[in-house]
């Protein structure tokens, strides 16, 4: 499997803070090419940090890391990098440039100097894929959040990333729009994208194939979705969420029934549940 | 409420002006103000006017649009018509007290008040029928020969947009702190005028550093689509030229030469 990031003994201060806190200590990740990993943690367990060092944004202060095979501190691949990995970030507003949709989506492959009519062609695919294309003329601020999310979705993937980093894109969102965006991030990843989702909910981490978990700057676990849930008590020591359907499994085990580990979600819990009577 | 502003004055209607390209119509503008300096006779606006009329019509936008521009300057324009009525020595028509109304000046008064009025109702077709993105995009092309001499071009336009982009979250922004803070007591709607402006402070400061935040969240947002300034960029609207176009170009020079002709002529 092709290795799309490799994140090796990546330790990160801010440079301004006198303090010796490490945001990140000593991490090494690597993401395999059409994967989908979820980065899980509290706030201030650094996950965000990684995502911005990989999109080049922040520089390692130890370490590497590399996107294909471009160091990130190389300054000559730096575009190439953010062209392979593009991000979608938390507030939907602070990330929209213009005020006309189809304007905001065409602004990164205006960026990289495509040609006009590449471009247009992409625009239109890109608000395709995230259901917009009936809000192309409008302006970002008549849209929902959700609306605003994807159109800044469509904005990365106009970009043709192979790779697309999502800090906490449902953090400012209502269930609705959440669900939106969830939808489209696990279509984008079928369609071949990696896809990188930071979040704080589980219900969310639990759709990946890979669930990483951070805490105080250093992973705790990582694994497949079901080896982790294996492990809900570290979950909770943790001060995690379970998801429901596992929390129920667990209590289910607990009072002696004979309920699979690979019970994750709500379907299969319901399908298991059903066979019962 | 605060959602349902529009950004500027434009005028949604589909019309052979509202199609033309922004340059066009700013170079008409520009031209149109100089030829109403050019003027110096009745003749001269009775010209201009008719062209006007014929722009107005063509634009499909309500006289009363064109007209709302005035009321700000009414005052301006009723100030500058006395002065120049008063100021003016010549034939005596009026005479009272220390005041005189001169022939001369009454038509001197008369060219200065429609001139100006001319002169608002011309340049609000302009961004009455351009949307304020459009009319960036314009300017950017129009000053982009000059970034030679190291005009940021580019830059004044991205500035421009994006500053356009974010007047409504701006409003929204300040909206909310308003509440947040009448939720809790604050009253900005009594007291003088200085007690009213001490109490917009605590909107300020609050709405400052949202803006330093939004600021830096949107520059790493830019960054990370690979934005790195005018140089390499691409345009998705390539603003082309279409026949119409050259032909307003075309019809600048008729209208300035036929102003200039009545000057020398009448």
């Amino acid at each position: 499997m092709e290795k799309i990031v490799r994140i090796e003994n990546l330790i990160f201060k801010y440079a301004n803070n006198n303090d010796e806190k490490r945001v990140l200590d000593d991490i090494s990740i690597t993401i395999d090419k059409g994967s989908f990993t979820a980065i899980i943690g509290k706030n201030g367990s650094g996950k965000s940090t990684i995502a911005k060092n990989i999109n080049a944004l922040l520089l390692p202060t130890e370490g590497n890391v590399f996107v294909y095979e471009y160091n990130t501190k190389a300054d000559e691949h730096i575009w190439d990098i953010r062209q392979c990995a593009g991000m979608v970030f938390q507030n939907p507003d602070n990330q929209i440039v213009s005020s006309v949709v189809e304007d905001d989506v065409a602004f990164g492959p205006e960026n990289l100097g495509i040609e006009p009519q590449e471009i247009r062609r992409r625009v239109d695919y890109a608000l395709k894929e995230v259901d917009m294309e009936n809000f192309r003329k409008r302006p970002p601020h008549m849209l929902s959040g959700g609306q605003k999310q994807r159109v800044a979705i469509a904005g990365v993937v106009a970009m043709k990333p192979d790779c697309i980093i999502f800090d906490e894109p449902t953090a400012m969102l209502d269930p609705r729009g959440r669900k939106e965006v969830m939808k489209i991030i696990k279509e984008l990843h079928r369609e071949g994208i990696t896809v990188i989702l930071i979040t704080h909910f589980m219900e969310e981490a639990a759709q990946a194939d890979r669930i990483i978990i951070m805490d105080d700057g250093k992973i705790e676990m990582d694994g497949s979705p079901v080896e982790i849930f294996e492990k809900s008590n570290r979950l909770k020591e943790l001060n995690l969420d379970v998801p429901l359907a596992v929390e129920l499994r667990d209590r289910l085990l607990r009072k002696g029934l004979n309920i699979s580990k690979d019970i994750i979600d709500k379907e299969s819990m319901v399908d298991y549940l059903c066979q019962l009577k | 409420m605060i959602r349902d502003i529009t950004l500027g004055q434009y005028y949604n209607v589909e019309s052979l002006i509202h199609r033309l390209d922004p340059r066009v119509k700013m170079a008409w503008t520009f031209m149109y103000i100089i030829g109403l300096f050019i003027i110096n006779d009745f003749i001269g606006f009775v010209f201009a006017g008719i062209c006007l009329a014929l722009v107005i019509y063509m634009s499909k936008v309500p006289v009363k649009f064109m007209v709302r521009g005035l009321k700000p300057i009414f005052f301006i324009i009723v100030i500058t018509f006395i002065l120049n009525m008063l100021m003016i020595g010549g034939e005596v028509l009026v005479k009272w007290w220390i005041f005189s109304i001169t022939k001369e000046g009454l038509k001197q008064a008369s060219i200065m008040a429609i001139r100006l009025i001319m002169l608002i109702i011309g340049s609000s077709i302009l961004t009455l029928t351009t949307k304020p993105i459009n009319l960036t995009d314009g300017i950017e092309k129009a000053l982009s020969p000059f970034k030679r001499f190291g005009f940021p071009a580019h830059e004044i336009a991205m500035m421009t947009t994006i500053a356009l982009r974010f007047i409504p979250t701006l409003l929204e922004e300040t909206d909310k702190i308003m509440k947040a803070q009448q939720a809790r007591g604050a009253d900005f709607e009594s007291g003088n005028i200085l007690r009213r402006a001490k109490q917009l402070i605590p909107i300020l400061v609050p709405l400052f550093i949202g803006a330093f935040r939004i600021a830096n969240d949107m520059a790493m947002a830019m960054e990370a689509r690979c934005y790195r300034g005018g140089d390499h960029r691409t345009k998705m609207h390539s603003m082309q030229y279409e026949k119409r176009d050259f032909v307003a170009y075309g019809l600048i020079v008729v209208f300035l030469a036929a102003i200039i002709l009545l000057r020398i002529y009448f």
